[in-house]
Order: C-alpha cells, then structure tokens, then sequence
C-alpha cells in the first residue's frame, strides 16, 4: 500500500487549527487516507475526533496511507500540507 | 467540574442505579397524558396527603423535601430525563443488527442536531450545535463504534464506549479540545437513549415559565439553563450541597432537593414549590399558583431594596462576602463588603501545565482592582478529589476525597503552591491591595505553620486556613497561633465529619448543614476566633441559607460569604435579628437532636 512518512512541522503539533485543515484536506481527497503515528494503529484521516486523539505533537513522525487510483496524488498532496508550519499561515478564505 | 453520569469510570452510586432512571421507574411517564393520569395517585386513605408510596401512576398531595434555595413559585411542572443508564450488556446479539442500530442512532443525533443548528437563531449557539452534529457524524467516532460491535458489543455499549475512548483523548489533549469532551457526553447521552428508545436527556421547553423537576442535576445539564422560563428546581436526589443547591442559589431560584416522589409529579402538573420549608404541593390551581407568584415577587422587590453592610437588628456587623471562581463572577449590582472565598481552580483547569506567573497576576490583580477598599480572600489551588488536574499527573486514587487534594498537593509539587504564592503577592502589590490568603484541606498545625512560612516569606500579611477537615476544626485554637484567620468550607468539613460523599444523594441527610454536629465543630472555631480575637468566616453553601445564617452569627462567626445572589436574603435576615435572638437560635439548633427539629425549633421562633 503506497505510503507517505512525513513530520509534523506545526509548531502546536496536529491539534486544533492544523488538526483542522489537515481533516478537511484529507476529507477532500477522492480515496480514503490513514493516518498513524509510529507503530501505533492507523485512523480515517478524515475523522477530527481521531486525528485530534493521536496526540501528534511537533516534531512527532507520523505515516499516511491509502490505495486505489489517485493514492499517490493524495497521499504527496496530504504529505505536503503536514511538512508545513501551518500554524504560521495565515487562515485561508473561508 | 464532576461529570459522574457521563465519565469513563462511571461513578457506581449515580449511574445504573435501580428506581431512579431506569426504564422500570420513571422514564415510562414522560409521555404520559395527566389529564387521563391524574387521579390514580389519590386512592391514599385519608385524603390528599401525601401518597409518594404509590408506585407507578403520578404523585399527589404534598411532598416533602429539603428547602435550599429560598423563596416561593409555582407553575407547571415538567420533568428532565437524565442521562440514560446502561442496561445490563447483551452478548451474542447479531452483530450486523448491532452495528446498524448504533450508525442509526448516531445519523439520528448528527441530524436533530443539524437541524437545530439550522433553526437557532444565535449564530454562535448555531456553530456549537453544527460542529457537535459534525462530531456525532465523525469517520473515527463511527469507525471506533463499529470496532466495538465487532467485538462483541451491543448497540448501546458499542456507542458508550467509543465516546468514552475519544472522551479521555480529548481530555488528555487539554486546553479548548478538552472543552469538546462535554459535547461528545451529550452526543453519548443522545445516541444511547436512542438506541434504548429513551427520551433525550436535556432541559425541557414547553414554551411558557414552568418548575423544573429532575432525578437530580449536574453542571452540564444546567448550563444552558434558561432563568427566564424556568421558576423553581425540584430534584428527588442531592443534598444541600449537590450542584442543584448551588445552583438555585447562584441564579436566586426556589429549590427543593432529597425529595422523595418529585419525579413522579406527572407532567404538566401545577405545583407550589416553597425552598425555605422544603414543601412541594401538588393539585393548586392556576390562581393559587397566581397569588403565590405575586407574593414572591413582593418579597423579591423588598429584597432588591435592602443594602449595606451586614449586621443584626441591634446592629452588630457581619460581613457579607462572595464566593466567586473569578473576576466574571462578580456583580456590580449585587452590594456586598468583598469576597470571602475566591476559588483559583478555573485558572488551572483543563491545563496541560500550569498556569503561568504572567498569567496568574493578572487574573488575581483584576479582583484585587474590583475591591480597592473590600477585603478579597484568595483560597490557593483545591485540586484533587472532584477536580483532578491533568498537569499534575496524579494518578487515579482508590478514595480521591481522602487524597492527595488541596494543600496536600504541595507535598509533591511545592513549585504549584510557591508560583501562585508569588502571583498573589505580585498582584498585590501592583494593586495596591492587601489580600488574605487561605489554603484549603490544613489538617494540622505543622501544615498550616508550613503554609504561613510560605505565604509571609512573600510578604503576604494576612494568612489565614479552610476549616474542612474535623481534625482542624478541633484544633482551631493552635492553628490560630499561627494563622491570622480561618474560614470553615462547611460543605466539606460535613463530608469529612460525617463520613459521607457529597455526592451521593442518598446519604442528603447527614449533609445538612443543620446537623448539629455540624454546628459543634463550627461553634468550636468560632469559640477560638473570638479567644484570639481573629476572624473566623463561614464560606460554605451553610452560610447562604437565610434561617442559618444567623444561627453561625450566633455560634460567632465574624464573616459568612456566599454567591450573590442569597446576599440580599441573608442580609434581610440578619437585619430582623437581634443579636441575643442568633445566640439564642445558635442554642436552640445546637441542641436539637437532628436537623430537621433544628430547622423547625428555629423557624418557629419567627424573625425578633
């Protein structure tokens, strides 16, 4: 299964804003992507609940994971927004 | 804050209790029509008594209670379902009719909530409920959901569990994400009432002013309480210092607690609740509930009118303070001479780590400022028992209430105590305030010699101790040796007493602040207050009650503070009083054999 180890560059680890606009990027994706942190068990990276209860902190090395056609799109896509400071930007037009 | 029902670890006496929420009791009368319901009670011999030992159909008659939010209301009655206990676990089910039942019950949640986010008319009231209904729909929560089925999970516990699971997640998170964890409680609650086929938890809203009856109510069910529709609480369950008592004082509500058969009073029903005798009279009409309102508000009124400081009819001062948790709680419009017990725990809960010095100053200065010639008594840290913090990492204690808590936890963690020890003084002295400083849960002398050498080495110059626990009640003489005041928290130093969890509602009795041994260990403080010629206060919910108030006064107590609003009925009450008449009162309560003899013998001597 194609795989994405990325690390997590907020400065606030995966919670709150980031948490967020990783959830509804990943929701956004047309294939359904895990998300795990070091050994543990993968979660729908399109669920807040669980992306929020991993408790990835910065710095913390996470692995993202889907299958099917786009996968790899999806995954580089996902990959990039986590190896950003997301903390730091400013937030988007909403 | 406790969240017994809707905790991980349910806590063994609130939740699956038999004959309080079960199916089998209450519940089943939500629906129930009371004009074809009405009238089946009333087959008691000897007339509208009372007749709470009918079982099944409403109650009628006059129910009795303990009073703890005074005044008089009457109105309809309609009752609030509590979270919805756990049937015992279902083995072996068919796992797909399981996993189906639980996704329905959550899509059914996700959209109620949804479409009273839709129809709220508040737009931030309109965000909470559409992200709750997000949550109830969430990938993880149902995946968790479907996890648990798997395993062998029923409907109910599959939902149950997966909320648990995410609950502690969040919480162990911290900060705002830890705020969610109340959201994922009601989305529980909601879901597995669903599953159950029980009526959803939560407030009712019959569209006019009614009296809200209850099993019994925590925080989180009263927090989006609507006073201006709701006009008494009357809970079969709690105790005088259950969140329901505090509560009905806190927002001026008539409030009748411990009272047996309140949740079979059949919906609809028009009753007159009166919190200062306890009663509850069921079958008035509309235009005795008419006249009551009428009066209520007149007395009201002369209430509203009364200030100034507090002091008897013959004009001997007691102090009249606040209970606040923060500069928020505190009202301009509510007279009172300053703050008897400013709790610092809203600083520190739902926190990874501690507060910082910065942080602290500020918050304590801003109190300091809003009383520039009133006296603030700031009470450190009471962590522990019923508000663990997470940054302190303690782990889970077999009796969290005889733990590591207040004071006590500075034996681990001196650095906690010795920031905010700092804090205090700082604000202080960019304030120009002179603060008292009290620690809570001093059992002995050397705890609060400890306490005092911190707080002076600060420059801190009024350092004074709670009385909760007996062994420092018994002690009040030495300790004020040491200590420039005390303060007795009599809601605790009743569960310490008397051996009995302030949470447990069937042991209500033992913790009436009218106890007379109760009174016994206040008197004892008080005796060595004035012996010493140091304050000695009252800052429990006793403190708050018009008829007790002047019985402490009385006993010798210089100080009784409360939240704000029973400072205008306990003013009014002192004010009818001689001091001679509290002494004699402070006998009279002291001598009665129990607490409800105390009561009447007092109440029956009228104000003078």
């Amino acid at each position: 299964m194609p795989e994405r180890t990325v690390v997590i560059a907020s400065r606030t680890g995966l919670h709150a804003r980031p948490a967020k606009l990783f959830v509804q990027a990943a929701a956004a994706q047309g294939v359904p992507v895990r998300i795990r942190l070091g050994a543990g068990r993968s979660v729908p990276a399109n669920s807040m609940l669980a992306v929020m209860a991993l408790g990835a902190e910065h710095g913390a090395e996470v692995v993202l994971e889907a299958e099917g056609p786009g996968a790899d799109a999806a995954l580089d896509s996902l990959a990039g927004l986590l190896s950003r400071d997301l903390d730091a930007e400013e937030t988007p037009d909403v | 804050m406790s969240e017994p029902t809707a905790a991980p670890v349910p806590v063994p006496e609130t939740a699956p209790s038999p004959g309080n929420t079960t199916g089998t009791g209450t519940a089943p009368e939500i629906g129930t029509n009371p004009g074809t319901a009405a009238g089946t009670g009333t087959a008691a011999p000897g007339g509208p008594v009372i007749s709470t030992a009918v079982t099944g159909g409403p109650v009628t008659g006059t129910l009795r209670g303990l009073g703890v939010g005074p005044g008089r209301a009457a109105g309809r009655a309609f009752r609030m379902a509590g979270p919805p206990p756990l049937p015992t676990p279902v083995r072996g089910g068919d796992p797909d009719r399981e996993r189906r039942e639980a996704l329905r019950a959550l899509a059914a949640v996700a959209s109620e909530l949804e479409a009273r986010s839709v129809a709220a008319s508040d737009p931030a009231a309109s965000a909470i409920l559409e992200a709750q209904s997000f949550i109830a729909a969430d990938p993880g929560l149902l995946e968790s959901v479907e996890g648990n089925v798997a395993a062998g999970m029923d409907a109910a516990h599959a939902v149950d569990a997966a909320c648990a699971g995410y609950r502690e997640a969040l919480l162990a998170a911290g900060g705002l994400i830890a705020e969610r964890a109340a959201d994922l409680d009601d989305i529980r609650n909601r879901a597995v009432a669903e599953v159950l086929g029980l009526p959803v938890p939560g407030v009712p809203d019959p569209g006019h002013p009614f009296v809200l009856v209850a099993d019994d109510l925590a925080p989180a069910d009263t927090a989006g309480l609507d006073t201006g529709t709701v006009l008494a609480l009357v809970t079969e369950r709690g105790g005088p210092t259950s969140h329901t008592a505090i509560l009905a004082r806190a927002l001026g509500l008539p409030a009748v607690v411990s009272c047996p058969g309140a949740t079979r009073i059949g919906e609809g029903t028009w009753v007159s609740v009166d919190g200062t005798t306890g009663e509850v009279r069921t079958g008035i009409g509309e235009e005795e509930a008419a006249e009551i309102r009428r009066r209520a508000t007149a007395d009201r009124l002369r209430r509203a009118t009364s200030g100034g400081p507090g002091r008897t009819a013959d004009g001997h001062p007691v102090e009249l303070l606040l209970n606040i948790g923060s500069a928020a709680d505190l009202r301009p419009e509510v007279e009172a001479e300053g703050v008897g017990l400013f709790r610092t725990e809203f600083l520190f809960l739902d926190r990874r780590e501690a507060p910082g010095f910065d942080e602290q100053v500020a918050a304590y200065e801003e109190v300091f400022r809003a009383f520039p010639d009133g006296k603030v008594v700031v009470r450190t840290l009471d962590a522990g028992s019923d508000k663990p913090l997470p940054f302190l990492g303690a782990g889970r204690e077999p009796n969290p209430a005889l733990g590591v808590r207040g004071l006590r936890v500075a034996r681990g963690r001196p650095a906690v105590l010795d920031t905010q020890l700092d804090a205090i003084a700082e604000a202080a002295r960019r304030s120009d305030a002179e603060p008292w400083v009290m620690a809570p849960m001093v059992s002995t002398v050397a705890e609060a010699d400890d306490f005092a050498a911190r707080a002076r080495a600060r420059g801190i110059t009024r350092v004074g101790a709670m009385i909760e626990v007996p062994a420092a009640a018994l002690r009040a003489d030495r300790l004020l040796e040491r200590l420039d005041f005390l303060s007795i928290g009599t809601n605790d130093l009743s569960q310490y007493a008397f051996a009995a969890d302030r949470q447990h509602g069937e042991l209500a009795d033992l913790l009436d602040p009218w106890q007379p041994g109760l009174l016994r260990l206040v008197s004892e403080c008080a005796r060595a207050g004035r012996a010493a010629g140091k304050p000695v206060g009252v800052c429990g919910e006793a403190a708050a009650d018009p008829l007790l108030a002047p019985v402490l006064v009385g006993l010798g107590v210089t100080s009784l503070s409360m939240s704000a609003p029973s400072v205008a009925p306990v003013r009014d009450a002192l004010a009818l009083r001689s001091l001679e008449r509290c002494r004699n009162d402070a006998r009279t309560a002291l001598e009665a054999d129990d607490p409800a003899r105390a009561r009447r013998a007092v109440a029956a001597g009228g104000p003078r």
